[in-house]
Order: structure tokens, then sequence, then C-alpha cells
């Protein structure tokens, strides 16, 4: 059935698969929107947005209510008034760096996708394949690497709005992001050194990672989120740190900083600062689900494998590629849905931290925990895996 | 008065880590996401006005289906805004239910761009003319569109039970030979 596809020019299909990625993310990421602004009214007991409809599907009787009050179509009127509005451009800003800021902040959020893989399939010999844009031996690395590469944008975003307060901002936003990034990859470190074992090929793939999480037995089985839980508490807080979340947004912080860089910033390029942020928050819940919360596996001890294998007992076609990779895909985003949710969840709980305590969490708690956690388990990983 | 020092204990290991303090408050805040709303979805569903709610002026008419204000322009002089314009007029005499009834207003305009809603129009009416009621919305398209007129305010105000029955009272009095 694909073969057509398989015999297209490797460039070609790299666009296309590209391409299918993208309008994934992009609805992804506006849904995010909406589904914060829902999140935050029904934490503070309020309904939300639920006005917009579009005429045809009022006339649907029951459904479309329901689509309306579930407040789908403000995702539409939102993003329609986003494109459409008059797009300013302050007199007083350095213009070119000013427009180049927003497509910096993009570039680096999409590019980060092609390293993530997001579900897998068996071949017929039994083989995982994973199916993902590039299947990179060096996936971590390209994450770290490229997402840090973020921070620019916010960076020429404050510098090129020639005011106070968004400078302010894009200075808090490198200093936060230099803090965490270490206690990030130091807390990823055991899990790299668990699945590099003697013997196997070093990698550092979120294939192999993932591999390790669906083996058979007590600890084969056991996701990392388990194994190793202040490796995965470390990455997750370094993770809102680094995604701007509360309570570390001291860069946004409109209270003692208006919006910083957000502040000369309107209509279509400030919403793609903000398609940036929630495509980084996918693509990072991606990242923690693929380390620590077992990838595509439906649960802790039973693997993707098993879980087809059960299935096979029920549907006929389960076995075949498609299915299995169709459902491998459907796990894994709605795990990363979930930790997506606890990013809202999280948001309108606590307040935000001040910057101060940002640098103090950042250098004096994450930093030491992080690196007495590699060293705990690099002895245990050598001692257990001599 | 006695000063009772509250010893403020150091924290603990655990609430200095911070995370049992998290982990509450994502309870609480999960508790309140499926919480039924509290809100109310304004234009379709209205509050509850409270009695003694002050809202638009309005002028009423006693249950006999008279004007009460007798345009003594009181409210007018009291209102701190000078939101009130009355043009006082005379009662015609083929209205025989208020031949006793020595005036009424020829015209009644209440500005809302300038009321306040302080409510002292209706404290100081002697024939309980005036009253804020419980109308909290009030918009239009132009300045002209915010004023009431007269008809609009009997509109708004309708009639309200009375206590006194002065004009009947007074033609009582009147009937008896008694002109006070
Ligand atoms: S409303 Fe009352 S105070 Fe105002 S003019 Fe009429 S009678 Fe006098
Ligand atoms: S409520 Fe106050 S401001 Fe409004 S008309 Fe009466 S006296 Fe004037």
């Amino acid at each position: 059935m694909f073969d057509f596809f398989f015999q297209l020019h490797p460039v070609i299909q790299g666009l296309a698969k590209g391409l299918a990625v993208i309008m994934v993310i992009f609805p992804i990421a506006g849904a995010c929107s909406m589904a914060e602004r829902k999140v935050a009214a029904w934490i503070q007991d309020r309904p939300g947005p639920n006005r917009a409809i579009v005429p045809w599907v009022a006339w649907i009787p029951f459904f479309g209510k329901f689509l309306q009050r579930l407040g789908i179509f403000h995702v539409m009127a939102d993003g329609g008034k986003m494109l459409f509005k008059e797009d300013s451009l302050p007199g007083h800003v350095n213009k070119f760096y000013f427009i180049l800021a927003p497509i910096v902040a993009m570039i680096p959020a999409l590019t980060t996708v092609t390293a993530v893989p997001f579900g897998a399939y068996f071949d017929s010999a039994g083989k995982v394949i994973t199916l993902g844009l590039a299947p990179l031996d060096i996936g971590m690395l390209a994450v770290f690497a490229v997402s840090s590469l973020g921070v620019y944008s916010a960076i020429l975003a404050g510098w090129a709005s020639n005011s106070k307060y968004p400078f302010l901002g894009s200075v808090r936003a490198s200093a936060q992001l230099i803090s965490y990034e270490l206690s990030m990859t130091l807390a990823v470190l055991p899990v790299f050194l668990w699945v590099n074992a003697p013997g196997l090929p070093g990698t550092m793939s979120f294939g192999r990672v993932v591999e390790f999480q669906s083996q058979p037995g007590f600890l084969g089985g056991m996701w990392f989120g388990f194994m190793m839980p202040l490796s995965a508490f470390i990455f997750l807080v370094a993770l809102f740190a680094e995604t701007n979340r509360q309570p570390f947004d001291t860069v946004e912080s409109e209270s003692d900083l208006v919006g910083s860089f957000h502040t000369e910033y309107g209509a279509f390029k400030w919403g793609l600062f903000f398609v940036a942020e929630y495509s980084h928050m996918i693509v990072g819940s991606g990242v923690f689900i693929l380390l620590f919360g077992g990838g595509w596996n439906p649960l802790p001890w039973v693997s993707l494998a098993t879980a087809v294998d059960w299935l096979g007992a029920i549907l006929p076609f389960a076995h075949a590629p498609l299915f299995v990779g169709v459902l491998s895909i459907a796990i894994f985003l709605g795990k990363t849905l979930a930790m997506i949710f606890l990013f809202m969840w999280v948001r309108w709980t606590l307040p935000r931290f001040r910057y101060d305590q940002v640098m103090k969490i950042g250098w004096q708690k994450m930093l030491p925990l992080s690196i007495a956690n590699l060293l705990f388990y690099a002895i245990a990983i050598a001692v257990i895996q001599k | 008065m006695a000063v009772i020092t509250v010893e403020r204990k150091p924290l603990t290991f655990l609430e200095r880590t911070y995370l049992p303090q998290i982990v509450g408050g994502l309870a609480t805040t999960f508790k309140h996401l499926i919480a039924p709303k509290k809100t109310l979805e304004y234009p379709e569903q209205r509050p509850a006005i409270p009695p003694g709610y002050r809202g638009v002026p309005t002028l009423v008419r006693d249950p006999n289906g008279r004007e009460k204000c007798v345009s003594c322009q009181l409210c007018e002089f009291v209102c701190p805004p000078k939101a009130i314009r009355i043009t006082p007029g005379e009662i015609s005499a083929d209205q025989t239910d208020r031949v006793h009834v020595e005036k009424a207003p020829q015209a009644f305009d209440i500005d809302m761009l300038r009321c306040i809603y302080c409510g002292l129009c209706q404290e100081v009416c002697p024939e309980e003319a005036i009253f804020l009621q419980n109308q909290y919305s009030m918009s239009g398209y132009t300045r002209a569109e915010m004023v009431n007129h007269k008809d609009k305010l009997y509109e708004l105000g309708g009639t309200l039970p009375d206590q006194h029955y002065k004009w009947d009272q007074k033609k009582t009095a009147e009937d008896h030979g008694n002109a006070h």
C-alpha cells in the first residue's frame, strides 16, 4: 500500500513527513492555547470560553452544542484574529532583528521535532522500527543542542525591542536557560549510562531508551521514571524552567517586567512566539515521556509488543504494521498530552518564583542534587552491569 | 492589651523542599477543576438582585396610576453631579382625579452619563416619587440615548405600593372642609 511512498526520492519523502508532522504540531499548539484557557477557567470555577461557533456546526443537534461549549472554535477565532490584526512595527525598534526574532523562535522549536521519535512498529522479522522524522543516533544531543537555540530569539527580541523591560526579560531568559540546562543534562546522563550497557554499540538515541523500557522482567519493564525518580524529577523541573512555564516564568513576569519581550510584539509575530513556546512544551513533554515515561509502551511492565499480542486475541489485524504504528503514535500522543495537562495544572496552581529564587534553586539545589544523583547512579550502574 | 508572642516554628525539612505543598496545591486545584462552576453566563443568566439595590433612578406612579412627582425640584438641587433636569408644569383642570395636586413635571430628564447612582434623589424626595430600582444595565449608542426622558422613567419605574395615599387623604380632608 505504501510502496509508492517508499519509491519516492528521499528528499521528497522527508519533505512530506516533515510537513505532516508540522501539520500535527501546529494545530496541537493551537489547541494547547485553547486548552490552557479552558483548564485555567475550570480550575478557577468558570466555564471558560464557550461562545464561538461556526453556523453549519450549530445545525448539528447535540454534538454542535457540545463542541461550542468546549470552546473548539475559539481556536479558529483566535488564530484568525492573530493573522488579520494590524501587524504594527514600533518606530523605535531595530527592524531587522525585530522581525528576525519570532522566526528564530520558530525554527528550533520545530526543528527539535525531527529528532524525537513518536511511534514504532514491528517489521516481519519482529524487529522494532521507530517512527520519526530522522532516526538520529545522537537523538538526545540533537534535542539539547537545538532547543537551547530558542533562547537566541528571546535575546534578539529583547535587544531589538530597544526598551528596558524586554531587555531585562531576555537577560533573565538566557541566565535561566544556562542555569537549568546544566542540571537537565546531568539528570539524563544516568539514563544513557544505563542504556549503553557493555557489549552494545554506544548511542544517544531515544529508540534505545524506549527499547530498554520495554524489555521483559521486573527491571526490564520498569519505566525509567520509577527506576530513577530523582532524575525524572530534576529533568521535569528543569523542563519547566527551560520552557519558561510557571512557576519559572520570570521571563514573562508581567507584574514586574510588563511582559518582557512580548511587550513590543503584537499580532502574528507575537503569535509565532506563542506557538514556539507551545511547541517547546510539546517536544519537551515528548522527550520526558520517551526518557522516563516509557515512550509508546501503554503501561509500566506492559510493552507495546505485549499489548499488541493481547489485542491480537480480539482483533485479527492487530499485528499489521499500520495498526501497530497508529496505536503506538496514539499512546505516545496521549501521554504527551497528559504531560501538557500537567504543565497547565501546575501553572494554575503555583505562584511564580522570584528571580533570585529561580537562580538559587537552579544553582544551589538542582545542580548539587543532579551531580549527587549522577554519582549515585554511575556507581550503581557500574556495580550492576559490571 | 496583652501582646501574645506567637512562636514561629522553623520549617521542617519536608516543608523546605516545598514538595508536599505543591502536591497539596495540585490536589486543591484539581478539586476545583471538577467542581461545579460558580459563575453566571451573563446575558442569558441574570443575577438575583437583592432588595435595596441602587440601580437606575426611575419615577413611579401610585397604585391609582397617577404620577407622584410634584416637580418640587428638590432632587434636581440635591443631585451631586447635576444629572437631573426638570421643567415644572401645571396640571390641567380637566384631570379630575388630580385637582388637589398643584404641579407635575412637564419634562423630567436624568442624564445617565452623569448619574452616579448615589441615591440622594430618592432620599430627598418628599413625595416618594423617585426610586433607584433594580435595573443595573444601561447602554446606548449615542449620548442622547443615555438620557432618560419622562416616559422612559415612568416605564422603567412602574407602580410601587404606597403607604400613605397622600392625595386621597388630602381630598378627604378637603371634602370635610379642612384644607390641611
Ligand atoms: S421626583 Fe421627588 S424630589 Fe424630584 S421633583 Fe419630583 S417630587 Fe420633587
Ligand atoms: S442617583 Fe444621585 S446622581 Fe443619580 S440622579 Fe439621583 S441624585 Fe443624581
